[in-house]
């Protein structure tokens, strides 16, 4: 019965959110004074007629509430308005590209959660000793590096100075395969230094807290048990004290996404990554609104959805969680 | 993420008097003296504070000395990229001006972004924090709601489709930054703030009709100040980063140039595939430590402020 009501809250939380962040939406880019379109319509370019024609596509001279209802029937539909730039829908835009950021994201946050619990988990080992204070110093340092900094780093030494990596796109330009297998080969070395980019920079993180719940867990009394038990040392570490120390790192978790998705956008325009971030980074120098309007919200809805995900496998883990 | 109580405010005894000042000057400053103490003996939190001192002075005695000139394009005789040279300490950038000028310059303006989009996060923060906990019930939940609509909304790409849409000046930047930065200090503000409340001495000044405004005031801010403090360090590293990505992708000042500008700059005028090293490492060396400065200092105090933290480093 708990656990329904606290599913329950979370849907219900979830769906506040979501309405927060639409509305949100809404009001910067269509009540806001000075929004893009009015802009488009006051550019002092335009005819009457044109003048006329725009508003009434933009629904314009409807009140604000009729215009925020449309907006939301629009956004039922999947509809996001037309790119500037593209002379295309927003939302057949985004789909494009969606594919290849989901690729790049699901491949850094994998990575990190993997090598960061591997060597945080490590050093609460060896605590105290050179390995230790090592990966402390280096996580801190990792955590202070500018995301698109580090890429562009990778990019003069991996790429343009000793060319041991591609540095651009996902693929090579005219690339004739031969088998699938050679085309996958080609998109992972491609994959290669945009991923590494964001794994440097956000495992810190990860290190830090694994490494601090696994010192915790230690030093618990169940862990006397275990080694009085005689349990082999590995053993111990490896599966009794990770498992108690799961809690913190699935909340990293899903803070990791809300970052990752921040550096994807980063890294994305550092390497000329064909997905998302990229087309945020033109759009923006396009000022193509209705492209930024609608990557905002599906950042926004993945990062709201992935932590929803982790609130849910939070109490599925820990079923002393009923209160979030 | 409870933090546990850090301010040891004077909690006056029955036979007192008249309530005395909880924030009496000498608990403060005692306070103060020994957090400094601490950081300065930890030898991260040393090397912290050294290295945002020795910034803070290139950044300010730099362009006094070397000044940087960001129109000097047309009567520069020397080449675009050119290598560092006697002449230009650093080389040159695409417009043939000089990268170790542009660099001090540049400094100064991501500090001053940094410090005050960091001063705005920590007013809304610790404002919306305070009430939060002070009043508690629905208005408690209603903020927090509010908090924690910001914390899971991903800051970069808010931030960025804020600042496109507000346009580019180093105040819309400054504003963006700080609007999108306060909600980790609201929920550490308020979890201070909900064990300040329920104290004896808060209790004994509300029973003798001391009005909330002059209670939060007098009673609560001066006790929660060091974990602002603290958090405040912390913060503007994190607020320097964001300007120098939105810098970086196109959003920055074109007039007033930062280090995440000069990065953009190079970045679209191909430095990195022509070698120019000395164009966009400079820039990105110097976020790194500042950021550092700022990281290892904040921990240092953080740690100062909470003992149990210090067994965990």
């Amino acid at each position: 019965m708990a656990r329904l009501r606290y599913l329950g809250r979370k849907i219900a939380w979830l769906a506040i959110t979501l309405y927060g962040v639409v509305t949100f939406n809404f009001v910067l880019f269509h009540v806001l004074p000075g929004n893009p379109v009015q802009l488009l319509v006051r550019s002092g370019h335009l005819t009457q007629q044109a003048q006329a024609a725009i508003t009434r596509v933009y629904g314009l001279d409807h009140s604000l509430i009729v215009q925020y209802l449309i907006y939301l029937r629009d956004l039922l539909r999947g509809q996001l308005g037309l790119s500037y730039t593209f002379r295309e829908p927003v939302s057949t835009l985004l789909g494009q590209y969606l594919g290849n950021t989901v690729l790049l994201l699901a491949a850094a946050t994998l990575l990190t959660i993997a090598m960061g619990v591997l060597v945080g988990v490590i050093a609460a080992n060896r605590r105290g000793g050179r390995y230790d204070s090592t990966t402390v110093t280096a996580s801190v340092i990792g955590w202070s590096l500018p995301t698109f900094w580090t890429g562009l780093i990778l990019v003069f030494v991996f790429g343009v100075w000793l060319h041991a990596f591609p540095i651009f796109g996902s693929q090579t330009p005219n690339a004739v395969y031969s088998s699938f297998w050679v085309r996958y080969e080609d998109i992972a070395a491609h994959l290669f230094l945009p991923t590494l980019t964001l794994v440097v920079v956000n495992i810190a993180q990860f290190v830090l807290v694994a490494r601090v719940s696994v010192i915790e867990v230690l030093a618990e009394d169940f862990m006397l048990t275990a080694r009085a038990k005689g349990l082999a040392r590995r053993r111990i570490l490896w599966s009794h004290a990770v498992r108690n120390a799961l809690l913190p790192i699935v909340t990293s978790s899903a803070l990791l996404i809300g970052l990752v998705v921040s550096g994807a956008i980063e890294v994305e325009t550092v390497f000329s990554w064909p997905g998302m971030g990229r087309l945020v980074y033109n759009s923006v120098l396009n000022r193509d609104y209705p492209v930024i309007e609608g990557a905002f919200l599906v950042f926004a809805i993945v990062v709201l959805l992935v932590n929803f995900a982790s609130d849910l496998l939070y109490q599925a883990l820990d079923p002393r969680v009923r209160e979030a | 993420m409870v933090r546990p109580v850090v301010a040891s405010a004077h909690v006056p005894g029955p036979d007192e008097g008249p309530v005395p000042n909880v924030a009496a000057e000498p608990v403060k400053r005692g306070q103060l003296r020994a957090v400094w103490q601490y950081v300065w003996h930890d030898r991260l939190g040393r090397i912290g504070v050294i290295a945002f001192v020795l910034v803070v002075i290139f950044a300010l005695a730099g362009p006094l000395i070397f000044p940087f000139n960001s129109a000097a394009v047309a009567n520069t005789s020397a080449g675009v990229l050119l290598g560092p040279s006697r002449r230009n300490w650093l080389g040159t950038d695409e417009l043939g001006r000089d990268v170790f000028r542009e660099f001090l310059s540049a400094a100064h303006i991501s500090l001053e972004v940094g410090l005050a989009a960091t001063a705005i996060s920590m007013i809304l923060g610790a404002v919306i924090g305070i009430v939060a906990g002070y009043y508690g019930r629905w208005v408690d939940n209603m903020l927090m709601r509010l908090t924690d609509f910001f914390l899971v909304l991903p800051q970069i790409p808010l931030v960025i489709a804020l600042a496109a849409f507000f346009g580019q000046s180093l105040g819309i930047i400054i504003l963006v930054i700080g609007m999108t930065g306060w909600p980790t200090t609201a929920r550490i503000v308020r979890s201070q703030t909900l064990s300040l409340r329920e104290r004896q001495f808060i209790t004994r000044v509300r029973s003798l009709g001391t009005s909330d405004a002059r209670i939060l005031r007098v009673h609560i801010l001066p006790n929660v100040m060091p974990l602002i403090f603290a958090n405040t360090v912390l913060v503007i590293g994190g607020a320097i980063l964001a300007e120098a990505t939105l810098s970086f992708l196109g959003l920055g000042d074109p007039v007033q140039v930062s280090w995440g500008t000069m990065l953009h700059s190079a970045f679209a005028a191909g430095a990195i595939g022509r070698g120019a090293w000395w164009y966009f490492i400079p820039p990105g060396l110097g976020i790194v430590v500042v950021v550092l400065a700022f990281t290892l200092t904040g921990h240092a105090i953080d740690q100062a402020l909470n003992p149990r933290l210090r067994g965990s480093r």
